[in-house]
Parts: structure tokens; sequence; C-alpha cells
């Protein structure tokens, strides 16, 4: 496992961009970038990631950057390695992208692309609802949570898309948290080096969205993977395997309190403690069914 | 010169229907990427192609994609690294596709589209129509429309020119069913000819690259957007020469030579002169002609080949010739009239002595217009010059208000 020393000093995506401080996805497009080097082409759909990356004519992206609307990316994406390869260039396409691009409008595209194996990273910033929006709820936003359009908490679970990515038979499927860099790093790393269709999901806190003090964004990150809400994973020729981050907490009693990751985010303020229990049952079953599947081929 | 005549080149002559000449000229084209999903009645161009691939080994790579939302993206992800990319559709996929094909038209990338033109529902209709290859001419795209099979060979190829010469991608539009499943012979060119016509190799300034990065379509300012809007005016505007250019050049090349933006049918005496789009063209000519014969009324056929760029300069000409106009549009502008002679309208409104312009609209959802139906326009045209009929604000062609009755009535 690479130490936090050893990442690369180099930066490929500029500071003085345009995110909000505390950003999850400028920290953890940062690391990406950090792993992928300069020989990459990022796709890039309607997301923050449109804005932050600076307006015309600054970029902060110093990859070749390919901007395209909502659904389209990942197609697009497939058009552009297809076209590398015809022309005999050898380069990582990346999709960047966030979860109302990938859970919502762009699944189709997202699964087209798959199912193709289409040799792409696809990279899914989950900041669980439309951040760049209006914080309208998306279908990665959790149960019960705060958004512009579930101002009483939402009714549905989160939709559980790395599964649904992992039944398309790619060869590699993985969480990543923003809080946990090295772990995020090597599966950059490692999905680098791979062909085929490959589809990371980052956790990345939303401060302004979240109602999140700028300097807890980390923390709560960090509280996500240890509450269990957010067990990072990887999926690997159809192996799950829990990640390391995550190994300890698949076990209740080692969880932290659901109450710790809620009380930082305004997001969760209006939860009652009935519901706290009913979301506390839901991370129960995910854990322990991620346990069962730990080490086993599922797909 | 017809294909006969050309005897050097009998040994490529083909006999195969519209969307096959699509696909043969993509593969002339040496086309790297398009995007594949089918629609009626474009499909069988991309059944064409994944054919020509995988039996022929042809190096492209054709997308089999799910939508054609992204059937375009992937022609823009391929355009936007440099590559010749290509794409098809009609109808309701047009509409589906409607944002990517607004967006590639903003991004001043060199796609080539063909659309066999089909009505949109509700209710399901497959007939021809031309509203959906209309569209697109507001959405940032050049939009030429071809007669026959052997020109929608052609165009494909002069396609590919205007936009690699302009960075405007190209609607190349041919009537669905009438072109895209009739056969006809057609002649391919030497490759040679075709290499030579469209270079791959040109300087691509735009194509996103990793030894000089930069950014496609990241956020602009307000104050920046219009400039950019026209910029895109000022090149469609700016096209018009050009399309002639480009048809001039491939005449010399290959000996078929279709008049650039506007084929002019017995207009040098015309008095009157029907305005048609596609493949009903062959109708209007023969409708010119009868009516000369029968009744000695001078007309003429303005078979519009470009849209986009709309030759006002050579239509303005014509139309200090002619005394009226009749634009038989295969579409409409719900409330006010064909949207061609909508523009045609616009067109000429600045002339002096400009000549009468009647909308006709007729033929929608594939609904049968005939020669007699011209005949009848060319007739009506005379006796407006001559004083003798109104010119009204829209005039349709085959409307039977009480069609929807009867039917039920028989069923």
């Amino acid at each position: 496992m690479t130490s936090i020393k050893q990442l690369p000093y180099e930066e490929y995506f500029l500071a003085g961009n345009g995110s909000c401080p505390g950003c999850g996805l400028t920290i953890g497009l940062r690391n990406v970038l950090k792993a992928l080097g300069k020989n990459v082409y990022m796709v890039v759909p309607a997301s923050c990631s449109s804005v932050v990356q600076s307006p015309f004519p600054n970029s902060s992206a110093t990859v070749p950057l390919l901007n395209t609307p909502f659904a389209a990316s990942a197609a697009a994406a497939s058009g552009m390695v297809r076209a590398l390869k015809i022309m005999g260039k050898d380069a990582v396409v990346m999709v960047w992208a966030g979860d109302g691009g990938t859970f919502d409008i762009g699944l189709a595209t997202v699964s087209g692309a798959a199912e193709r194996n289409e040799d792409l990273l696809y990279i899914c910033y989950d900041n669980e609802a439309y951040m760049n929006t209006g914080g309208h709820r998306s279908s990665a936003t959790p149960l019960g949570t705060f958004t512009g359009t579930t101002p009483t908490g939402k009714r549905e679970n989160k939709k559980n898309v790395p599964l649904i990515m992992a039944a398309h038979g790619i060869p590699y499927v993985a969480t990543a948290s923003i809080a946990f860099v090295t772990d995020l790093y090597d599966k950059i790393m490692k999905a680098k080096d791979m062909k085929g269709f490959r589809y990371i999901q980052i956790y990345s806190p939303c401060t302004p969205g979240w109602l999140l003090p700028t300097e807890k964004s980390v923390e709560s990150a960090k509280l996500a993977v240890q509450t269990g809400i957010y067990p990072l994973f990887e999926i690997e020729g159809g192996i799950f395997k829990i990640s390391a981050p995550s190994k300890a907490y698949l076990k209740k009693e080692k969880r932290k309190p659901l109450h710790d990751y809620f009380k930082i985010q305004g997001r969760f303020k209006h939860l009652k403690e009935e519901h706290i229990k009913l979301i506390e049952q839901w991370i129960d079953q995910m854990n322990e069914e991620y346990a069962a599947l730990d080490g086993k081929k599922i797909f | 010169m017809s294909i006969i005549e050309d005897k050097k080149s009998l040994s490529n002559v083909k006999v195969v229907t519209a969307n096959e000449a699509v696909a043969l000229a993509v593969k002339c084209a040496k086309v790297d990427v398009g995007g594949a999903y089918p629609i009626s009645p474009q499909t069988s161009i991309m059944e064409y192609l994944t054919k020509y691939i995988e039996t022929e080994n042809i190096p492209m790579e054709i997308v089999r994609v799910e939508s054609e939302h992204s059937a375009m993206a992937v022609a823009m992800g391929a355009a936007a690294v440099g590559a010749r990319a290509f794409t098809a559709t009609a109808s309701q996929g047009l509409l589906y596709m409607a944002e990517m094909v607004y967006w590639v038209g903003s991004s001043r990338l060199p796609v080539v589209m063909a659309i066999t033109s089909r009505a949109m529902g509700a209710p399901w209709i497959l007939g021809n129509e031309h509203t959906d290859v209309l569209l697109p001419r507001e959405w940032g795209w050049m939009v030429l429309f071809p007669e026959d099979n052997q020109e929608v060979f052609d165009t494909i190829i002069q396609a590919y020119k205007l936009a690699d010469t302009t960075l405007v991608p190209v609607v190349v539009g041919l009537d669905g069913f009438i072109l895209s499943h009739t056969t006809m012979p057609i002649s391919i060119p030497d490759q040679s000819i075709i290499d030579n016509f469209i270079p791959k190799n040109t300087p691509k300034p735009y194509a996103l690259n990793t030894e000089d990065p930069f950014t496609h379509g990241n956020a602009v300012h307000s104050n920046l957007y219009l400039e950019f809007r026209h910029n895109i005016f000022k090149t469609i505007e700016d096209s018009e020469d050009l399309v002639d250019e480009i048809d001039k050049e491939w005449s010399k090349l290959t000996g078929r030579s279709y008049g650039g933006v506007i084929e002019e049918f017995l207009l040098d005496d015309a008095e009157v002169a029907v305005l048609v789009m596609g493949a009903s063209s062959g109708d209007a000519k023969e409708a010119a002609k009868k009516v000369r014969e029968k009744y000695g009324i001078k007309a003429g056929v303005i078979r519009l080949r470009s849209i986009r760029p709309f030759p006002v300069k050579r239509l303005s000409k014509i139309a200090q010739k002619v005394k009226a106009i009749g634009v038989f549009d295969r579409n409409m502008s719900p409330g006010l009239g064909g949207m061609i002679a909508t523009e045609v309208k616009f067109a000429l409104y600045d002339l002096k002595n400009r000549p009468i312009v009647q909308s006709y609209i007729g033929g929608l959802g594939g609904k049968d217009v005939k020669i007699a139906d011209f005949e009848n326009i060319l007739v009506e045209l005379k006796e407006m010059v001559d004083g003798k009929r109104e010119v009204e604000k829209v005039k349709w062609v085959g409307l039977d208000l009480a069609a929807i009755e009867k039917f039920l009535e028989e069923v």
C-alpha cells in the first residue's frame, strides 16, 4: 500500500479553481490525477466539475478535457477511446462524473458503455445529491436526508450503483473515499493499468450542500467509513473484497455511533431517534451482507 | 454525364439503395468512428457499415450504443480528438438525440450525420416528411438534401469536405423509404479521387491531445456567448459559395454536378417555378415539362440542395427572373406555413421587385404527392401572376378534411 509520503508532488488539477473550501470533489480529483499522470483524457458531464474547472479561457485541468451534456459522458468517452485506438494513441480516457450524471440521467449511458466493456475508467464522485443545481435529491441520496426536494427527509434508500455496475461483469469496481487518500490512490493505480470498463465511486462531501462546516469535510468522510454507512470495497474479476479502511467496521461493535456522523451535517439535523434507528437497521443489514460476500465471487 | 456514358467507371457501378450508398460513402470517406443505434428508415445504413467492417476488414470503429443521444455523443468524443466521425438517425431518434446535436454544432466539430427523413409521432408514423431533416438547421449544422442515390453518395463525400473546411457539422438528408429503400445504380469513383478530395491528415488545431492539453466546452461568460454564436452564424452564412465550389470541384473529378446550393431546372426563361427538396424534385421537373407542353406556361424548378447555408444570393438572382415561386414544403411550422417558405420570404423580402411567394404544404407523413399536384401548383402560380388567383398564406396539397370521417365509415 502506498503511504501518504509516497504520493507524487506533481499537481495536475491546479489550485485557484472555482471549488468551495473543503470541497470533496477537488480533493478526490487532485489525487486521482496524481495517480493517472499526464497521459489522460478527461470527459466531464454537467456537474460541479463543469464549474470548478474555471470558465473560459482558464482551466484548472492540465490534461485535455472534454465537457459534455449531462447524460453523454460514458458515450462520448467511448467514442474518444475508440478514436484514440484507431489513431494508434495510447492514453487513459477517464470520465469524471457526479452522482446525478451517473446514478440517474446517465445510468443508461454508463450501463451501455459497461456492457460493451469500453476501455475506459469511469469515476463517479458521489456527493449524494444534485449539489451543483440547488441540491435536489438524487438516487444517490441516502435514506432520511434533507435535500432541496426532500425537505422532510428522503423516503428511499440509496441506489447501489457499484453492485449494478459489477453485475455487468466488468473487470473492476471499487468504492473509495477522499478521507482515505492512499486507498483511493492505490485503487486508481490498479484500475489505470487494467483494460476494459472500470468503475470507481468516490465518497465526496459537499460542504454547502450538506450544511457541513468547511473544516469537517474530511472528518465526515472518515466517519462515513467508520460508522459503516459507506463501506469501501473492490470487486475485481467479480470477487468482492472489503477494503482495509472498512475491514474493522464490518462488525457492528467496532462501528462508531451514527450520531457522530449525523451531528456534524445539517442535512441530517431533522432526524429523530426513530429515523436514526431505521437507518441503523439498513446499515447493519448492508454490512452483514457485505461481510458475507467478502472474498467471494459474486458476479 | 450519366453512369452509362461513364464507361471508365463502369466497373465501379453498384445497384444499391440510398442507405447502402450512404454506407459506401462513409467507407470511402475512411471514417474512423461511428455511433450506431437503430431507427427506421435509417437502420440498414449501420447494418451495411458493420458488415463492411466485419467482412472486409475496414479500419473503422462502430460503437453500438444504447440510444441516439449516445450515438451522437460517440461521434462527438471521436471528433474531439481529431477522428473522422459519422452517425445516422431519423424522426424520433433525432429528437432524442437533439441535445447532443446542438452541442456538437456549437462545439464546431466536423461530424457528418445522415438523416433518412421520416415524420414524427404521435401518432406512430413511418412515412416520409422533411421536418426532422430541417430541425438541425437551427442547431448550428449545415444541412444538405440530395435528390437520388448517386447524389446521396456524392453529397456524403462533399459533406466531409464542407465540414472539414468550415468546422461546422453537416446533415445530409435523404427521403426516407422513397430513396432509403429504393435501389438505383450508382458510380463509385476511384478511392484515390476521394482520398485527395477529403484528405484526413489536415491540421486539426481543435483536436484534444495530451502534448498540448486544453479544454473543450467549459463555461463561458454571458458577455462572450453572443460572439461565439455570431461566429457560427457568419461561418454558415458565408458558406454559400463554398457549397457551390465544392460541387464544382467534385464535378471536375467525377463529371457529376448538382448545381451547388440550388439545382436550376428550366429556369432560364421561367415565369413560375416550384421550389422543392429531395426525391420529389423528379416529379416537379416532370410537371414543369408537362405544363410547358400542355399550356405553354414557362415553368421551372428550383431544387433546394442546401438549406444551411440558406442560398440567399442564388435565390435572389433567380427571384429577379421569375414572377412567382411556389414553395412546396413536406414539413410545416404549425400555424404559420412551410418552414422553407418562411425562409424564402425572409430571404427575398428586401428585393425591390420580389416575386410572389406561395407556401404549399403537403406530403406529410408520407401522403402521396403526384406529378399532377406539381402541375396544379405551377398552373396556380401562373394564375396568380396573371391576377386571376389570390395568393394565400398557405395552401395545402392533397388535404381532404373528410378523409378521417370517410376512413372510419369504411372500417
